[in-house]
C-alpha cells in the first residue's frame, strides 16, 4: 500500500456479538482494517460471514460491542444525534434490497428533497431544487417529470436502485458503502446500474466500499479485496494478488464457485 | 388509500358488523330528536310495567265510541278474569269441600261459576290449607263478582256542591273506542324499569352515554399504549427495560382487580361517565403497548427506517412517519377492540355497583343493575334487564366482527 493515501476509514479489532451466553453468535470477529481516500474496497464472502453487519457498524446503524472505528484518521464520535447526522453527511449507503429501502408511504419527491436538505440547500428556490433534483435524476437515466408524485412501489427494481444512486449523487458523501448494490437486480439491469455506480464514483472521487459475494466482480471493479470468512478477514490485498495467488483455502474455494460461463458444471463435486 | 378502504368494504364481516354498529349509532342520534323528554323521567307509579300500547281509560270514556257485536267479546273477557289455573284451582277447592269431582265441568264457565258461588264460604279454612292459600281463594272470589252479568256499567261523577253521585254515561259490553281517537296513548315497547321509567328512552340514552364511555376509554388506552409502545420499541435500550417493567406490572395485576380498587378509592360522589371512562383506558392500555413494542421492534431495523436515519431525520420524524404509518392499521384494530372491551369493562363494574353514580345518566350497566337489585330476574320482567344486555351484546360483536374483516384486509394470510 502506498503510504503516501490518508486514511479514510479504519477499524481495529471491531467485534459484533449478538446475543448472550450459549445463544450468542459473533458476526464480526476482531477485524482490522485500512480504508483509503478515493480507494474502492470490495469486501467478499458468503452470506452470513458478517459482511452487512460490519457495513451497520461502519454506518453507525449498530454499536461495535469491542473495537474502535477512526474516521479520517480520528477517532470516531456519533454519541449523539448531531453528531451522527454529521458523519451520516461523509458517509452513505446503498442497501441490497430496493423494494424495502424505501418508505412505502413517502413520494419519490421527498426522498430526493431530503438530500437536497441534508447538503444544506432547505432554503434554496424551488425552481433550484427541481433543477438539482432533474439533474440527479438524468445522471441515472430516470425522467424527474414522469417520477414526480409517485410512490416507490409503482417503479421497477432496476429504477429504485437507480434513484438510489441518484440519491447519492445529490449527497456526494465521502465514503459510499454500497452492500450488494445488484443482487436482486436481473443481470442486464446489472452491468447498467454498475456503471453508473462506477461514473459517479470516478466522477467524484469518492471512497467505495463494495460489499459483494461474487469475486469476480469484485476482481473487476476494485484497487483492494478483503475475504471475510466467519467475521474474520481471512486474505486481503490487491485483485491480482487475492484472485491469481490466493493463499487460502477459502479463497481458492470461493474463487472456483464462480461459474465460468463456457464450462459445463462439475455437480458432482457440489 | 382509496384503494384501501374499497378493499374493507369488500370484505363481509367488516360490512355486516358496521351496519349493526352504525345502525345502533343512527339510533342512538335520531331517537332522542322523536322523543324529546327526560330519558331518566319518571312516567309510571309501580314497577316493571309489561311492555305493551297503554291507552288513557280517563280519555276512552269521552271518546266516541262504537257499537260492535262481536261473538267472542264475552268469553275473552272471562278467560281474560279466569284463568285455567284459577279454574283448576276451584275445583280443588270444591273437592276438598266434599263435591263429588264428576259433578264439577271446568270448560263450562256458566256451571262451574253457578257451583262456587252456591258452596264457596271464605270463612271455612279447609284442612291443611295455609293461610296465603286462604287469602288467594278469597281475592279470587272478589274478581268474580259480576262476571258473568250482561249489565252495562254505569260512570258516575261526584257532584262538587252536592257530594252526591250523579251519572254521566253508560258503558255498554258492546262499546269500543277507536285506539287512534284516543287523546293519550303511550307505546312502551319495553315496558317500565323498577323506577317507573320508560325502558326504551333509557336505553337509547345508556347507549348512547356506554358508547362515549367505550370511546374516551378507548381512545386513552390506545394512546397510552401506543406512545409506550413506540418509544420502548424504537428507542430500546434502558427506556425498553423501564417500559416494560411497568406494563408487566399492571399485566401481572388482574386489571378487573385494579378497576374495581381504583373505582372504589374515588368514592361514589366523584364518579361520573367520564371518570370511569378514564380509570379504565388508564387500565386497558398495556397489551396494546406491548403489541405496538412488538411490532415497532421488527420494523425499526428494515432498510427504511436505516435510510431514514442515513438522511439525518430526528428519531420523532423516523417514529411519526416511518414507523408510524406501517402500524396504523394494527392500531386502530386495536383501538376499536379497546372501544367494546371499555363498554364491556363500564357493564362489569355497574353490575358491582362501582360504576357512574346512579342518579344523573343511564348506562347500560347500571340498567342491567338496577334491574338486578330490583330482582328482575327472579320476577321474570325480561324487558328491564334484556335490552341492555342484547344491545351490550350487539355493540361487542358488531365491532369484533369489524375488527375481523379489518384483519383480514391487512393481513393477507388470513383471507379466505
Amino acid at each position: 500500500m502506498p503510504d503516501d493515501k490518508k486514511s479514510c476509514l479504519s477499524g481495529s479489532g471491531l467485534t459484533k456479538i449478538f446475543g448472550l451466553g450459549r445463544q450468542k453468535t459473533v458476526a464480526v470477529d476482531h477485524v482490522d482494517f485500512n480504508f483509503y481516500e478515493g480507494e474502492i474496497v470490495s469486501i467478499v464472502g458468503e452470506s452470513g460471514s458478517g459482511k452487512t453487519t460490519l457495513a451497520k457498524m461502519l454506518l453507525g446503524l449498530i454499536n461495535p460491542t469491542e473495537g474502535e472505528v477512526y474516521f479520517q484518521g480520528q477517532k470516531r464520535d456519533i454519541s449523539n444525534q448531531k453528531k451522527k447526522k454529521e458523519y451520516w453527511k461523509s458517509i452513505q449507503a446503498i442497501f441490497q434490497d430496493p423494494y424495502s429501502s424505501y418508505n412505502i408511504f413517502n413520494k419519490i419527491d421527498a426522498v430526493l428533497l431530503d438530500c437536497i436538505n441534508m447538503r444544506g440547500g432547505r432554503n434554496l428556490p424551488h425552481a433550484k431544487k427541481v433543477e438539482l433534483m432533474t439533474e440527479a435524476c438524468s445522471f441515472v437515466s430516470l425522467k424527474f417529470e414522469e417520477l414526480t408524485n409517485k410512490y416507490p412501489f409503482e417503479l421497477s427494481g432496476g429504477q429504485m436502485q437507480r434513484l438510489m444512486i441518484a440519491r447519492i449523487f445529490l449527497l456526494k458523501p465521502k465514503i459510499l458503502l454500497a452492500d450488494e448494490p445488484t443482487s436482486m437486480i436481473d443481470a442486464c439491469s446489472r452491468a447498467t446500474i454498475l456503471g453508473m455506480l462506477m461514473n459517479l464514483v470516478l466522477e467524484t472521487g469518492m471512497t467505495l466500499i463494495f460489499i459483494t459475494h461474487d469475486l469476480g466482480l469484485a476482481y473487476y471493479v476494485s484497487d483492494t479485496i478483503y475475504i471475510m470468512e466467519r467475521g474474520k478477514f481471512v486474505e486481503s490485498g490487491s485483485p491480482d494478488e487475492v484472485i491469481l495467488q490466493p493463499k487460502e483455502a477459502y479463497t481458492r474455494r470461493l474463487i472456483s464457485d464462480v461459474p465460468k460461463i463456457h464450462e459445463e458444471w462439475d455437480l458432482s463435486t457440489v | 388509500m382509496k384503494h384501501t378502504i374499497r378493499q374493507i368494504f369488500r370484505s363481509g364481516k367488516f360490512v355486516v358488523g358496521f351496519s349493526i354498529f352504525v345502525t345502533i349509532l343512527l339510533i342512538v342520534i335520531v331517537y332522542p330528536l322523536i322523543i324529546t323528554g327526560e330519558p331518566l323521567g319518571i312516567i309510571g307509579q309501580g314497577t316493571f310495567f309489561p311492555p305493551g300500547i297503554y291507552v288513557s281509560v280517563y280519555d276512552s270514556i269521552g271518546s266516541p265510541s262504537y257499537t260492535l257485536f262481536l261473538d267472542d267479546a264475552a268469553a275473552k273477557r272471562i278467560a281474560s278474569k279466569l284463568s285455567n289455573d284459577d279454574r283448576l284451582a276451584m275445583k280443588d277447592w270444591l273437592i276438598a269441600d266434599g263435591v263429588p269431582e264428576n259433578q264439577i265441568d271446568i270448560t263450562d264457565t256458566e256451571k262451574l261459576l253457578d257451583l262456587w258461588e252456591k258452596e264457596y264460604d271464605p270463612d271455612k279454612g279447609l284442612p291443611g290449607m295455609t293461610f296465603a292459600k286462604q287469602r288467594y281463594y278469597q281475592r279470587l272470589n272478589d274478581s268474580l263478582e259480576g262476571l258473568l252479568s250482561t249489565e252495562a256499567a254505569i260512570i258516575a261523577a261526584k257532584n262538587a256542591e252536592t257530594g252526591v253521585l250523579e251519572e254521566t254515561g253508560v258503558v255498554k259490553q258492546s262499546d269500543y273506542v277507536n285506539v287512534g281517537e284516543v287523546a293519550s296513548v303511550r307505546v312502551l315497547p319495553f315496558g317500565t324499569d323498577n323506577f317507573g321509567r320508560d325502558v326504551l328512552t333509557e336505553l337509547v340514552a345508556a347507549t348512547g352515554v356506554s358508547l362515549q364511555i367505550g370511546l374516551v376509554a378507548g381512545l386513552i388506552a390506545t394512546l397510552i399504549g401506543l406512545t409506550l409502545g413506540l418509544l420502548a420499541g424504537y428507542v430500546g435500550g434502558l427506556m425498553d427495560d423501564v417500559i416494560v417493567f411497568i406494563t408487566n406490572l399492571f399485566l401481572v395485576i388482574p386489571t378487573f382487580v385494579l378497576l374495581i380498587l381504583i373505582s372504589f378509592s374515588i368514592g361514589q360522589e366523584q364518579r361520573g361517565p367520564f371518570v370511569i371512562a378514564v380509570v379504565i383506558g388508564f387500565t386497558a392500555w398495556p397489551w396494546t403497548a406491548r403489541a405496538v413494542r412488538a411490532q415497532v421492534i421488527s420494523l425499526r431495523n428494515r432498510d427504511h427506517v436505516n435510510l431514514s436515519k442515513l438522511s439525518g431525520h430526528s428519531i420523532a420524524h423516523i417514529i411519526l412517519t416511518d414507523i408510524l404509518p406501517y402500524i396504523a392499521s394494527y392500531v386502530i384494530m386495536a383501538l376499536i377492540l379497546q372501544i367494546s372491551l371499555g363498554i364491556l369493562q363500564e357493564a362489569a363494574l355497574s353490575i358491582l355497583g362501582l360504576g357512574p353514580k346512579t342518579t344523573e345518566d343511564p348506562t347500560l350497566g347500571l340498567m342491567m343493575q338496577w334491574a338486578m337489585i330490583y330482582q328482575a330476574h327472579i320476577l321474570g320482567k325480561w324487558w328491564a334487564y334484556f335490552p341492555p344486555l342484547l344491545t351490550i351484546a350487539l355493540i361487542t360483536f358488531s365491532m369484533n366482527l369489524m375488527n375481523t374483516g379489518l384483519d383480514q384486509v391487512f393481513n393477507p394470510a388470513l383471507r379466505d
